[in-house]
């Protein structure tokens, strides 16, 4: 057994996890040793697919825009739901952020006098969205990894996929993990961990997001008896490119673009009259489901999916060019569409988990209500602060990400430093968790057996579960059918079989770890979803088509039972904006 | 119609066509490369990447490809296609012909099948100190206020700093063919685009780092990277650069 021991270890490499890894490092002036731990190459997470840009108030004098506007918005596009406290830290440490990002290299689309730009950006009622080009999310983790380089304090090790975590007496000892190189499990002890592992989309198979987004953070720490928040409000981006599901930024919107049905209508007059194609993304995804569904979409030769036109033609070649060059490489690359001269065909599609792991304000990860878990922090798309509720707003997660990396790397990084070493030891429980990973993962996964399960049948069957009733629209037929296939699927998984043998880079092992984990997550998501009988943000219920403030004010927490998810609620907190009909 | 219905007739639809995909594969137990061919029905629609992965899904769960975002911008399935490395996800399939052959990147140790062992690249881009070099310590990482940069300014290293660490540009330099120490494309544009970056003040440290034959003096500007590069960062002309900022310095 290989046991490798840091003062801090940071699972997962997004943006959430390199900011986190930076601040840590520089409060403890590089003298704690820091783990970033990513199952891919560290540049590679997710983080570097996104778009459109980063939310933060930069020049309140100039625009006329202010912190409370900027929380008053994010607390109207949660449909309430979004705990009011959190939402004002951080509108007030999001600008710190954008400079500090500058101030590692990113290179900012800019004003002519040297300033950060900013656009548009759906609910947001003033441009505050700071972006470089349409690779926002690209440009900023490649600075951010870059910045990790220059601390020698920091250890990076690629494509090593964490599969447990280690609890003893309340703290989290550390990790189990799987180096996909060799073939080979670790483990991994720290005296303070952060988990940033993202969300989990890809439990859709319309989505926008990397294979990796699979929710193995969350999925593990659920295991480990923490809660699951908010699990049934799962982002449908309002445009992803037909046939693949791939990300049309929000900027193209921002930007100027329109939303035209098969008549040729900017149906979105509707639906949001004041915002139109601006509106936040709950409301414009359900608007284009509307457009489909009542027969004024088109349909798509190939795939047969329902579509709706988004037009970016009248913003002319050198916008284009300039403020959406990723839109039109992709555009033409994928589909053979230049946005230039043809519009792009859009649906909705699975793109950001609201909910993840119960933590507090500053990203403590927590048990209950009330209990901690001491050494256990988290940050990033893998964890609910309850900053988002029902619905996030387009650029506040790339913004939420730094905002809690930075607050996460402060306190575990101060934590370690004081922390008893005993958190280090080789301990009973530790052996024990690491027998049974391997036994799990080596021996009983590459036993043949008589009626094993293809993993990849169980894989398409989820996401056309996913995909058909847990997807804009849902009802209480469909989330109990989906729930009875789920549990059917995790039955199956049960008895599933591992092809490939061989140790080193077994992509068909971690692609088996992966779908373990995205079953639990979507078990979690299509329980939580049945119980809300209201609709609010992104859960919609046709069966309960309004919001319900006076029973579901309230946050859901998932805990892991082996009969499946048992359902607890805490209350909101509200400060200062008392929830008013939300109307755009 | 409901997005089931609408699955459905997606997996009704047949391929348009049929093609060959030959797989020249690394098996790490055996230490030996190894073939094997595949007949797909393959959509216009579907990249070379989707190709495989359906291979995997169908035909071979056996088969490890290295694959992330599928919209070139996270730079994991850089591989040899029909002779020229490319992004796996970025190369539509049947533009290819009706055959295709796909081989592990080459310049780098093969790990298993279409998987190789990027950890030198990683390490040479590390030693041209990739990062924003300040002498304001205390405010770069405690900011008052932002460092102002023209967009002018922004565009002398843009396109230098589109580069998605894929490993492209090495596997098709002949230098780092020949030569392991070769620092290369990819760390040597590198270098240039902090250089060049107006917030930087790293310029000389960085170029005491390149100028050596191992550095700018080593390049035969083959220009393989800049033809290559999916990203089009261009670092045969990130080099030409430096080499003329190490002459005059």
């Amino acid at each position: 057994m290989e046991v490798l021991k840091y003062d801090l270890l940071i699972l997962g490499s997004g943006l959430a996890g390199l900011r986190a890894a930076i601040q840590a490092a520089i409060v403890s002036k590089e003298k704690i040793r820091i783990a970033v731990i990513s199952k891919l190459h560290a540049m590679r997470s997710h983080s570097v697919a996104a778009e459109g840009g980063i939310a933060g108030v930069l020049y309140p004098e100039a625009t006329g825009d202010s912190l409370d506007l900027h929380a008053y918005d994010t607390v109207k596009g949660s449909d309430f739901l979004a705990d009011q406290d959190v939402v004002e830290l951080f509108v007030r440490f999001a600008p710190e952020e954008l400079k500090f990002l500058d101030h590692l290299g990113v290179p900012w689309s800019r004003t002519p006098d040297g300033r950060i730009a900013q656009r548009m950006f759906g609910g947001m009622s003033i441009p505050r969205t700071a972006y470089a080009a349409d690779k926002t999310g690209f440009f900023i983790m490649s600075t951010l990894y870059d910045n990790v380089l220059r601390f020698e304090n920091i250890d990076i090790y690629h494509e090593h996929m964490a599969t447990s975590l280690i609890m003893e007496n309340g703290y989290v000892k550390g990790f189990t993990v799987l180096d996909l190189k060799e073939g080979v499990l670790k483990v991994f002890l720290g005296k303070a961990s952060i988990i940033a592992t993202g969300g989990a989309a890809r439990i859709y198979g319309f989505t926008t997001v990397s294979s990796s987004v699979t929710g193995d953070g969350a999925a593990m720490s659920y295991r480990a008896g923490i809660p699951l928040k908010d699990m049934e409000f799962m982002q449908f981006h309002p445009t992803g490119i037909v046939p693949s599901g791939i990300l049309i930024t929000e900027a193209a919107r921002g930007e100027g673009g329109y939303l035209i049905n098969r008549s040729g209508e900017r149906f979105m007059s509707r639906y949001a009259p004041q915002r139109m194609e601006v509106a936040p993304r709950d409301i414009v995804a359900r608007a284009i489901v509307r457009e489909i569904q009542e027969g004024r979409g088109f349909i798509h030769e190939e795939s047969g999916l329902g579509y709706v036109h988004l037009d970016l033609r009248h913003l002319g070649e050198e916008k284009i060019n300039t403020r959406l060059p990723f839109i039109r490489e992709l555009s033409k690359k994928l589909i053979n569409v230049d946005p230039v001269h043809e519009p792009i065909p859009v649906r909705p599609t699975a793109h950001y988990t609201m909910g993840g792991i119960h933590a507090d304000t500053y990203g403590h990860i927590m048990f209950n209500s009330t209990d901690y878990v001491p050494n256990l922090w988290g940050a990033g798309e893998a964890v609910a602060t309850s900053l988002h509720g029902a619905n996030r707003l387009g650029s506040n997660s790339l913004a939420e990400c730094v905002v809690w990396g930075r607050f996460t790397g402060e306190s575990a990084a101060r934590y370690a430093e004081n922390a008893s070493s005993s958190l280090l030891e080789v301990s009973s429980t530790v052996e024990e968790i690491f027998k049974r990973e391997e036994k799990r993962l080596f021996d009983q996964m590459f036993k043949p057996e008589l009626n094993a399960e293809d993993p990849y049948i169980i894989r398409q069957e989820l996401w056309r579960t996913m995909d058909t009733y847990v997807y804009v629209f849902r009802d209480e037929k469909g989330l109990l059918e989906a729930g009875r296939i789920v549990r059917d699927l995790k039955d199956r998984f049960s008895r599933v079989r591992v092809d490939d043998k061989s140790r080193k880079y077994n992509m068909n092992l971690k692609e088996v770890i992966e779908l373990g984990n995205m079953l639990d997550i979507a078990e979690v998501v299509i329980v939580s979803a049945l119980a809300r009988t209201e609709s609010r943000g992104a859960h919609y219920r046709t069966d309960y088509p309004k919001r319900d403030d006076v029973n579901w004010l309230k946050h859901t927490l998932a805990y892991y039972t082996p009969e499946g998810p048992r359902l607890d609620y805490i209350p909101v907190r509200i400060t200062r904006w008392k929830p008013e009909e939300r109307k755009y | 119609m409901t997005a089931r219905s609408e699955m459905l007739i997606q997996e009704s639809k047949l391929g348009l066509k049929t093609l060959t995909i030959k797989i020249k594969r690394y098996d790490p137990e055996k230490n030996r490369f190894r073939t094997s061919i595949y007949r797909m029905e393959v959509s216009r629609y579907d990249t070379v990447l989707d190709v495989l992965l359906k291979i995997v899904r169908t035909n071979d769960h056996t088969l490890s490809v290295r694959y992330s975002c599928r919209m070139g911008i996270c730079g994991s399935c850089g591989m040899t296609i029909n002779g020229k490395p490319r992004l796996a996800c970025m190369t539509n399939a049947i533009s290819l012909g009706e055959k295709i052959e796909i081989e592990p990147l080459r310049n780098f140790p093969p790990v298993k099948d279409l998987v190789v062992d990027l950890e030198p690249l990683f390490h040479k881009h590390k030693q041209v100190k990739p990062w924003l070099i300040r002498k304001d310590f205390e405010e770069q990482f405690n900011p008052k206020k932002e460092y102002l940069q023209k967009p002018e300014e922004v565009d002398r290293y843009r396109i230098f700093s589109m580069c998605i660490k894929c490993g492209i540009c090495m596997a098709a330099c002949p230098t780092v063919a020949s030569n392991p120490r070769f620092l290369g494309p990819q760390p040597l544009s590198q270098a240039y685009r902090w250089i060049a970056d107006s917030r930087d003040e790293g310029g000389l440290v960085r170029l005491e780092i390149v100028d050596s034959q191992d550095g700018v003096f080593g390049c035969h500007f083959a220009g393989a990277c800049s033809a290559s590069c999916p990203k089009n960062v261009d670092p045969a002309l990130a080099i030409q650069f430096l080499r003329r900022l190490v002459m005059r310095r």
